[in-house]
């Protein structure tokens, strides 16, 4: 069976090219990753910004080229599918977008929105019937129709306005939805309703969920698979539940660490030894890209591009502290998923 | 040593809208001490914000202060003229906010922008004095002295929000009000940025108002805190009291809506939604929400009173003893 949407060895360099010789930063490294039709899967891609989630995104929604590798969908090179082809792709996969503030037309009230894929999608039979549409998902994702519809972008709250959007993804029926930090900029009482909604979506109407942000907190209760990124390379992937409770990469552990917990004993962990005032990015390096923020670097990492290697059945780690373990042989990341029971 | 550097006494603020007044702040009374680190939680439209921009004077219409008084150090910010106001920011009082980044003058060097701020308020210096004093502020904050010829597109999310802070402290003020400061940053920097906010806020010897959502932050970083609901402050008490045994229904909800990264799908949204503050509903502003409302929560407003030793907590089951004249 064809997989619905995959990125094989997908990789974006920004910059470069004659004009700009000498400066271009890899955004995103060789990534591999199917979402099959069946069954719906959550997936985490956890990273700092700057670590090519949002270009990830990007890329598995055709809103950018890669520079190499390709984005399939239903096994057709996103570049070349047909008109009908293109438009079945538009309604299998939809978005949330990070910043709810600049998705929106100031001009239109927030019903165009809404309206908007009904019409294109042909989705009602008449405009009651689009109206009834659309008071369901408002409702799903816990806002009040009546102090919603009617209004102004500018008159509602950035959380409102995000789960307008979640409503709107939901709207379409899609087999995935790619939701970049859909929830960073929601309260925390309604974060784990969000949260739920989301999961409902997966369960109830079977919908796949690529779950892109910064938070492992949410990530770790949404998916069940975290695939953790570092300027633009997969440092660990694999069960969530294992990697959040013994992280393996030293970057995955800073990440962890930093979060602070809403427990007054349990103090704020590790701290970063590197301060965040210098330029962490990498232009051409040899080694591994954390080498310069990691206190466990030892020569070798220095020298050469740590592989993936595979610690345990259902995860992998791009660091040489492991590297007695086998090296990842599969191209897709998928091979080390856990798969849902 | 309790010498209180701020006090806020029944604080009404109203934004004045076509569909009525919405009260956003309704009668919110609190202490900052010396020294103290303060955290203000509360969700999007508890108020909170409004708080923030009230004590700076900076709410703007149709918002309006509509009573109550804020003491400064003994003096009432709320009487001040608005050029006696504008000397008090950012000398006494200053605020760093969850856009503060963006609100940096993209045209401007970092230095021209620290300046600004420095002349505004009649600093004199010669030149040189000024440029050693930035170069001081930017080291402070954890920025290397280059930074003071840079555009604020030069720098990461984190280096902004460190310039910032330095434009806050650059006058030494006696209370910080930290709007969400870290909200926009990854948690690496986040942490980073927050160490820094509070070495130099012990340097200062400042008080810290600390607001935001994130009670995991509070946790890590105030001594005490105020949670608000729908323009109230609804608790108030040590962070370890407030955590151990959160006394408001409230409270302890919101608590449990935290995920976790221990327990998988623990964590469980609070049912319903903040009611407008259009229309507040009548006596306890969470009682429609609250799975312990009574009778009583319907028709009267709890206040917030001092049911243990520095914990306040505005709740019906809590003011068992016989308040003002209650008979039953």
């Amino acid at each position: 069976m064809t997989a619905l949407l995959e990125t094989r060895n997908v990789t974006k360099v920004f910059g470069g090219g004659p004009f700009h010789r000498g400066s271009s930063v890899t955004a995103l490294n060789n990534l591999s990753l199917t979402i099959e039709d069946e069954p719906p899967t959550i997936t985490a891609i956890v990273g700092e910004s700057g670590s090519g989630k949002t270009t990830f995104a990007r890329l598995i929604l055709g809103l950018a080229n890669p520079t190499s590798g390709e984005v399939r969908y239903r096994g057709v090179n996103l570049r070349q599918l047909d008109r009908d082809q293109r438009r079945q792709f538009l309604r299998d996969v939809q978005v949330i977008f990070q910043d709810p503030y600049e998705v929106y037309n100031p001009f239109y009230k927030i019903d165009h929105v809404l309206e908007e894929p009904i019409a294109n999608f042909r989705l009602a039979e008449s405009k009651a019937h689009g109206r009834e549409l659309i008071v369901d998902a408002l409702t799903t994702v816990g806002l009040r129709p009546e102090e919603t519809l009617g209004r102004y972008p500018h008159q509602l709250s950035g959380g409102q306005r995000q789960r307008i959007m979640v409503a709107r993804a939901l709207l379409v029926r899609p087999r995935v939805i790619i939701a970049d930090e859909p929830v960073s900029m929601i309260d925390a009482s309604l974060r784990a309703t969000v949260i739920e909604s989301l999961r409902d979506l997966n369960r109830q109407f079977g919908i796949s969920l690529i779950y892109i942000t910064h938070d492992l907190t949410t990530a770790y209760q949404l998916s069940e698979n975290i695939v953790v990124l570092y300027q633009g390379a997969v440092s660990e992937v694999g069960d969530v539940e294992r990697v959040v409770k013994e992280p393996e990469h030293p970057y995955t552990r800073l990440l962890i660490g930093s979060i602070p917990r809403p427990d007054p004993k349990h103090p704020w962990g590790i701290k970063d030894n590197v301060p965040d005032t210098i330029d962490k990015s990498v232009g051409w390096q040899k080694g591994c890209y954390f080498a310069n923020r990691c206190p466990e670097v030892m020569k070798i990492c220095r020298e050469k591009i740590p592989p993936l290697y595979q610690t345990a059945p259902h995860r992998a780690t791009a660091c040489h502290l492991y590297n007695e373990s086998p090296v990842v042989e599969s191209e897709t990341l998928n091979k080390i998923f856990i798969a849902r029971s | 040593m309790n010498l209180n550097i701020l006090e806020v006494r029944d604080l009404h603020v109203h934004y004045h809208t076509r569909l009525g007044a919405v009260k956003a702040v309704n009668g919110a009374s609190f202490d900052l001490h010396a020294e103290e680190r303060l955290g203000l939680v509360g969700e999007s439209g508890s108020g909170k914000s409004t708080i923030a921009l009230a004590l700076m004077r900076l709410i703007r219409p149709p918002g309006k202060i509509e009573g109550g008084q804020v003491l400064l150090d003994g003096i009432s910010l709320l009487e001040l003229s608005e050029e006696q106001m504008r000397r008090v920011r950012l000398a006494e009082i200053a605020m760093v906010s969850q856009g503060a980044m963006n609100s940096l003058n993209p045209v401007a060097r970092v230095h021209r922008q620290i300046e600004d701020a420095l002349r505004d308020h009649g600093v004199k210096q010669t030149k040189r004095e000024r440029a050693e004093w930035i170069g001081e502020l930017l080291q402070r904050v954890g920025l290397p002295p280059a930074t003071a010829e840079m555009y604020p597109h030069e720098l990461s999310g984190g280096m902004k929000q460190r310039v910032c802070v330095a434009i806050a402290i650059c006058l030494k003020p006696k209370v910080i009000i930290a709007d969400e400061p870290t909200s926009a940053l990854d948690v690496v920097v986040q942490h980073q940025v927050m160490e820094t906010l509070e070495t130099l806020r012990a340097e200062l010897g400042a008080s810290i108002i600390l607001i935001g959502h994130d009670m995991g932050l509070m946790a890590q970083t105030v001594d005490r805190i105020g949670v608000m609901y729908a323009g109230d402050l609804i608790e108030t008490g040590s962070i370890e009291a407030l955590f151990n045994d959160p006394l408001h229904p409230y409270t302890r909800l919101l608590m449990a809506s935290l995920p976790s990264l221990e327990h998988k799908e623990a964590a469980k949204g609070i049912p319903g939604l903040m009611p407008s503050l259009l229309n507040r509903p009548t006596g306890c502003p969470f009682h429609p929400r609250c799975p312990e409302a009574f009778d009583r929560c319907k028709v009267e407003e709890p206040m917030l009173l001092t049911v243990q030793p520095n914990r306040g907590v505005a709740c019906h089951l809590h003011s068992a003893e016989p308040a003002e004249g209650e008979a039953s």
